[in-house]
């Protein structure tokens, strides 16, 4: 097991340093392959009137001249040991763990990102406890009851819920409980958990029933799936042969089994939610992960984008490695082999 | 005696789409305590579902089930589900083909155990674990107490049907069902396994495709056709004095170490019938060699084949009968 967990950390260290390869790979590299020269990088970062001289010496000082595997290599030291930033009169320190430096806002992404990383949090948290309680247990009784007039009714409606765009849903919550009946609050009315719990938790409560809707419709036909396949099993049938009563057949031997698939889905899908939850946090204004990159990209701010895109793929990776190790602890079969 | 087990006039249909699949259709037999009983039949002849009838494991809302199954004084056809699970794992355990996919991949054998025990018992967990460790012991699992921590897959194929055995046990029932126990092991690993099934002192019923494997635990034999029974008696005289054409059958085309090899095998022509349409009369009547003017309209029932106990059902004559069996047995084809 001890070996497990090392290789599977290892295995994600190398991951992450490829999906930064990768990232800068096209953020920097690509725009100079389509023809575009350090000084189109460096343009974006001056004032509009700037001359051919300035544009070219800033192009110099931020590096862009350089090999890009040198402009790489100072983009991990930063990672690791931390960077210095020439603006121009002055010389800004990005301490380490540096994600990059925005010489738009003039200041260093992490904190920014770490700044807004609670209202991920709060957003995914509590969305994904709502999703997975409504999804499974709707997928169970769904699979128990197959053919019924609730697992037609569900599974219709869990159609609607994945086919359905969050931008689709969220505005529609939120002109019906929001301004038409006035039971939740409006969009960009967030509230830290510090600050005062239970208005943290009625703010985020249209994001995340939204959000929930979304994935739990996901859930629920996975569930339903996964609890068919496993009540033919042969072990079920043993489980009766015993002589268990039926709920502990369908809890202890059906979903336990059921589950491991969806753990695996439910990594990811948290993973990919703590790198943003663009959409949600867009329609609803809450000033999360998701929102900041938005913001990047539309400024064009790179650096912004690459600290997003690098702090994404972390969580991502983590997920993974929590999956897997979760994985090992649920199904003995992982274990030993 | 009474007998512990009294199946009378069994039928198990399962309505389908393309008509019911009258997978039992009027079985009759009877085990006494401490007995063993094989069952034996082709795939598809009904053996797994009446099995699984007894042990009250078919879902309500496929199988339409009918007739009388008593067991130890009481009928489990016109109990109800909650009646029936209490009796299921105490009174009746059962076993399966494939050892591996029966146990729970993610649950320790001993775990396993101790819930089918603490399943009918009021026992602590110390005292169910020590039960486990007991039972696996009883079925010759080496190191009983360090293995009882082991899952399934750490097991071989042999150690898994020992341990689905010493399972079925945890509660001493009086009936244990074993359904094809030693079809997926190897041949020196399933003499272990029947060993194990003659030494119990719960009455069995086995069923097996394979008349060889029953010949070495069954007092008693019943021979499946189509959902119902063909030929019923002691073992020694239906291997003795097989009377159906379908047993004759069965045994002409099994391999025996003690003819002469170049005796050929000798198939059943045809294929077991679809269980929506089977046909009227005799089932058998379309392979049989030996067809009665009768056979194709009236049904024959199970009457005396002679010796006593000895039960079959066919419309060949008596006499004939035994001068067919003659023939079957003397004039065999040769090469």
């Amino acid at each position: 097991m001890g070996g497990y967990v090392v290789r599977r950390l290892i295995a994600a260290v190398i991951l992450l340093l490829i999906v930064t390869a990768a990232t800068f790979v096209i953020f920097f590299l690509v725009p100079r392959l389509a023809g575009a020269t350090p000084e189109d990088l460096a343009s974006r970062y001056v004032g509009r009137t700037a001359s051919p001289e300035v544009i070219r010496d800033i192009a110099h000082k931020l590096g862009f001249t350089d090999p890009i595997w040198v402009q790489y290599g100072r983009f991990v030291k930063g990672l690791v040991l931390g960077a210095d930033y020439s603006t121009g009169p002055t010389t800004v320190h990005c301490p380490a763990p540096c994600f990059g430096y925005s010489f738009l806002s003039q200041n260093p992404v992490l904190p920014d990102l770490l700044d807004r990383l609670p209202v991920t949090i709060s957003l995914a948290a509590g969305g994904a406890v709502i999703w997975l309680l409504a999804g499974v247990s709707t997928g169970v009784i769904s699979a128990l009851r197959r053919g019924s007039v609730f697992d037609r009714a569900a599974m219709g409606i869990a159609l609607a819920g994945v086919s359905l765009p969050i931008f689709f849903t969220g505005l529609l919550a939120l002109s019906v409980f929001s301004y038409w009946l006035g039971i939740t609050v409006p969009g960009g009315s967030y509230v830290p958990i510090h600050e005062n719990p239970l208005r943290w938790a009625y703010s985020l409560l249209l994001p995340w029933i939204t959000l929930a809707f979304l994935y739990a419709a996901g859930y629920a036909r996975l569930t339903r799936a996964g609890m068919l396949e496993t009540m033919g099993e042969d072990f079920i049938r043993t489980a009766r042969a015993k002589g268990l009563p039926e709920r502990t057949v369908v809890l202890k031997h059906g979903l336990r089994s059921a589950l491991t698939p969806i753990l695996t889905i439910f990594g990811l899908d948290l993973g990919l939610l703590l790198g943003g939850a663009i959409l949600t946090e867009s329609t609803y204004s809450l000033p999360g992960i998701g929102k900041y990159s938005v913001d990047a990209v539309v400024n064009n701010d790179l650096p912004k984008v690459l600290g997003v895109v690098l702090v994404g793929s972390i969580f991502i990776i983590v997920a993974n490695l929590v999956v897997d190790l979760l994985y090992a602890a649920v199904d003995p079969r992982i274990r030993y082999s | 005696m009474s007998p512990l087990l009294d199946v009378r006039d069994l039928r198990v249909h399962f309505p389908t789409e393309d008509g019911v699949v009258k997978a039992v259709d009027g079985l009759s037999l009877r085990l006494d305590p401490g007995r063993r009983l094989g069952v034996v039949g082709e795939s598809g002849s009904g053996k797994s579902v009446a099995a699984l009838a007894i042990m009250g494991l078919h879902q309500p809302s496929t199988a339409r089930i009918s007739g009388e199954i008593w067991l130890d004084g009481r009928e489990l056809v016109s109990a109800g589900a909650e009646q029936v699970r209490k009796l299921r794992g105490r009174t009746m355990a059962m076993i399966f083909q494939d050892p591996l996919s029966a146990l729970h991949p993610y649950y320790t054998v001993g775990d396993q155990i101790v819930e089918a025990y603490r399943c009918h018992h009021d026992a602590s967990k110390p005292a169910a674990r020590a039960r486990a460790v007991e039972l696996l012991d009883r079925v010759g699992i080496p190191q009983a107490h360090s293995r009882v921590d082991d899952y399934p897959h750490q097991f071989s194929g042999g150690m898994r049907q020992r341990a689905m055995i010493a399972m079925a046990l945890s509660c001493d029932p009086q009936l244990l069902i074993a359904d094809e126990p030693t079809t997926a092991l190897d041949v020196t690993v399933q003499a272990q396994i029947l060993d194990l099934l003659r030494e119990l002192p719960a009455a069995v019923l086995m069923i097996s495709h394979d008349l060889g494997v029953v010949a070495e635990v069954a007092d008693d034999i019943l021979v499946m056709y189509a959902g119902r029974a063909v030929e019923y008696g002691p073992a020694d005289e239906v291997f003795a004095a097989p009377a159906h054409p379908y047993t004759w059958g069965l045994l002409g085309s099994m391999p025996r170490w003690d003819r002469e090899r170049l005796q050929r095998l000798v198939p059943i022509p045809g294929s077991p019938p679809s269980l929506i349409t089977v046909p009227p009369g005799c089932p058998f009547h379309p392979r049989c060699r030996y067809v009665q003017p009768q056979s194709s309209t009236v049904r024959p029932e199970l009457r005396s084949a002679g010796s006593a106990g000895h039960l079959v059902a066919c419309h060949l004559p008596e006499a004939q009968r035994q001068r067919q069996q003659i023939l079957h047995h003397e004039i065999r084809p040769t090469l």
